[in-house]
């Protein structure tokens, strides 16, 4: 035997082992990120869970008591819970919904050469940026305000008197300022979308004498599909958990006409200090986000699966 | 990525070459100009009244019909210093750039990972990691307040640091990861043959096509961080507040007077607006997941 040779014997046995380190240097630069992540925002569901099934009022100490499933009863049974749920959904679809047909409608108008195009994709985008609470309060007193409010102002000429559109609307009201903010971050992700259009199928399209709305309704729309599932997913994720406008605009009122989800949790653990109820109530909507999500994760897998080819 | 072979290289800007039915009619393409300056507009208008109404005295701003021609003033935002935005504007801009900076220290090795030498299951790490914003944070903020509350952190900037950099690392693992497939894998393998070492190979060829990635993912978790409002108003109070909270803080203490608060309101959104404005660029490129280069 040369020593090579013994070099190689000793060498093969081990490659199981070798291959499993390589493995983990691999490996190793995702693991900070995976367990930070794991630790931050898996393990206080964990205590959610644990929670929930405790009787347990921060303004009691010590009066935490195990009480099995009696808070998610109470839960089912609280038609409060029930129309503030119905509110979320109400206002995550409609403002995903809306913003996303004016962000591409606004985004096929600056899909053209004008000038001044930067300029107005620059004004367009702002509300985006706006920080929400900033936003929220905008709407409430400049724009909202029944007596000095803007929209009013404009609307006079119509005949709209002092209408007070908060209280008489607070759930469109809110939605409406969440469509404002929204609409620039569609218009961002269509407008990416029209800009990697192949411009060879655009036009071999004219060529053969397509009209614009053939291009648009044939070519335009199949390939903006993904970008718009992107933008549905990830609004959606951000609007369900609307809370800024809601807390500024109408604290969820009157009674809980327009609260959602996260605005009713808040205000039963930080308001009413029943850790136990609020956590029912969260592991809740965890449950029905996580069979909304599978749904829509799917789809923006597929999207990104299909890009990768 | 199969697109972006077809793709030309549309820089977010005005590059394009559109020939649109320009022949004919040339009143249309006029008109959607028109339109399009006016929706601009229109929607911008808000903003625009609110920094008018910031300049304005209260008087000017209670008026009915809304003024438009008045005497400028800085005296909102003497008030709004007057009443201490310092120390919150101090706290947003430490959460908001530790934040940034422990997510990209996380999110680069971990897009690295999943993108340039793919372990396995790199599909369900992705996974996991975006599945981690679908859950929404109110069911969390019990815990999470519980915990704080024990271990003395309530009030405390760190608390924030921690939270946002959790809030935006899935964003912006797959945002890197986007960045990271641009990355010529040839090139990679050339110099690993070269004997580069891991750090030249990362210095020379990864960096070059991954920087704009890391700008534009920085500039989305700035965003994020610094308009944060949930966590901010339900762990902290008179130390670790950061500004959408004192703006809350000001209507209580100052009452609803639309001047000051619009000098309070732009003061907090200016910092991350003009961010915004600046690396426009970015912004489309990141909110894209790099779809558009």
């Amino acid at each position: 035997m040369t020593v090579t040779e013994q070099r190689q014997a000793e060498i093969v046995p081990r490659q199981p082992a070798s291959a499993g380190r390589e493995g983990w240097i691999r490996r190793a630069p995702l693991l900070p990120a995976l367990i930070f992540t794991i630790i931050v925002t898996q393990l206080p569901f964990l205590f959610t869970i644990y929670y929930s099934l405790q009787s347990w009022n921060l303004v009691r100490p010590g009066s935490a008591q195990f009480v099995g499933l009696d808070n998610y009863v109470k839960v089912f049974t609280d038609s409060q819970f029930r129309g503030v749920a119905l509110n979320t959904v109400v206002l995550t679809a409609g403002a995903v919904l809306i913003s996303m047909v004016l962000g591409l409608a606004f985004a096929l108008l600056l899909d053209r050469r004008f000038r001044g195009r930067g300029f107005v994709r620059t004004l367009l985008i702002t509300p985006f940026l706006i920080t929400p609470v900033a936003a929220a309060l905008l709407w409430k007193t400049v724009l909202f305000d029944p007596t000095y409010g803007l929209i009013n102002f404009v609307l006079s000429p119509f005949g709209a008197g002092q209408t007070d559109w908060i209280s008489a609307f607070p759930l469109t009201s809110v939605m409406v300022a969440l469509v404002w903010q929204w609409t620039p971050f569609m218009m961002l992700l269509t407008l990416a979308g029209l800009q990697s259009q192949p411009h060879d199928v655009l036009e071999a399209a004219r060529v053969d004498g397509a009209g614009s709305f053939a291009i648009f309704r044939e070519v335009t729309l199949p390939h903006l599909r993904r970008f718009i599932e992107l933008g549905i997913v990830l609004g959606a994720i951000y609007l369900v958990n609307t809370f800024d406008a809601i807390y500024m605009m109408t604290q969820g009122g009157p009674g809980t006409a327009s609260a959602n989800l996260p605005f009713y949790i808040y205000q039963r653990a930080f308001l009413g200090f029943d850790i136990g109820q609020s956590a029912a109530m969260g592991v809740v909507v965890v449950i029905a986000t996580i069979l909304v999500s599978t749904f829509a994760l799917r789809l923006i897998f597929r999207s990104f699966q299909t890009e990768e080819g | 990525m199969a697109a972006p072979t077809t793709e030309r290289p549309a820089s977010a800007g005005d590059t394009r070459e559109l020939a649109p039915a320009r022949r004919g009619n040339r009143a249309g393409p006029a008109l959607l100009t028109v339109l399009t300056w006016i929706v601009g507009i229109g929607f911008f208008f808000p903003i625009l009244w609110m920094v008018l109404t910031a300049f304005k005295k209260e008087a000017d701003a209670y008026t009915s019909p809304p003024s438009l021609f008045f005497t400028p003033t800085l005296e909102q935002f003497e008030t709004v210093f007057s009443s201490g935005i310092g120390p919150y504007l101090l706290n947003s801009l430490f959460a908001t750039v530790m934040s940034t900076v422990f997510v990209l220290l996380l999110a680069v090795p971990a897009a690295y990972a999943v993108s340039l030498r793919p372990v396995k299951k790199t599909q369900d790490v992705l996974f996991f990691f975006i599945s981690t914003k679908m859950l929404p944070v109110v069911a969390a903020i019990v815990p999470i307040y519980v915990v704080v509350n024990d271990i003395g952190m309530l009030d405390n900037i760190w608390t924030l640091v921690v939270l946002y950099t959790a809030m935006n690392l899935p964003i912006a693992v797959w945002m890197m990861r986007s960045f990271f497939q641009e990355v010529p894998k040839e090139l990679l393998e050339a110099a690993s043959m070269d004997g580069a070492s891991l750090w030249r190979s990362m210095r020379e060829v990864v960096l070059p096509v991954v920087s704009p990635g890391i700008a534009a993912t920085s500039l989305i978790c700035v965003i994020f961080a610094w308009n944060e409002f949930f966590f901010a108003v339900n762990l902290t109070a008179a130390t670790a507040a950061t500004v959408p909270v004192f703006l809350v803080g000001f209507i209580t203490s100052e009452g609803l007077y639309f001047a000051k608060l619009c000098a309070a309101a732009t003061m907090c959104a200016l910092p991350v607006v003009v961010a915004g404005w600046i690396a426009q660029n970015k912004l489309v490129q990141g909110l894209s997941f790099g779809a558009v280069k």
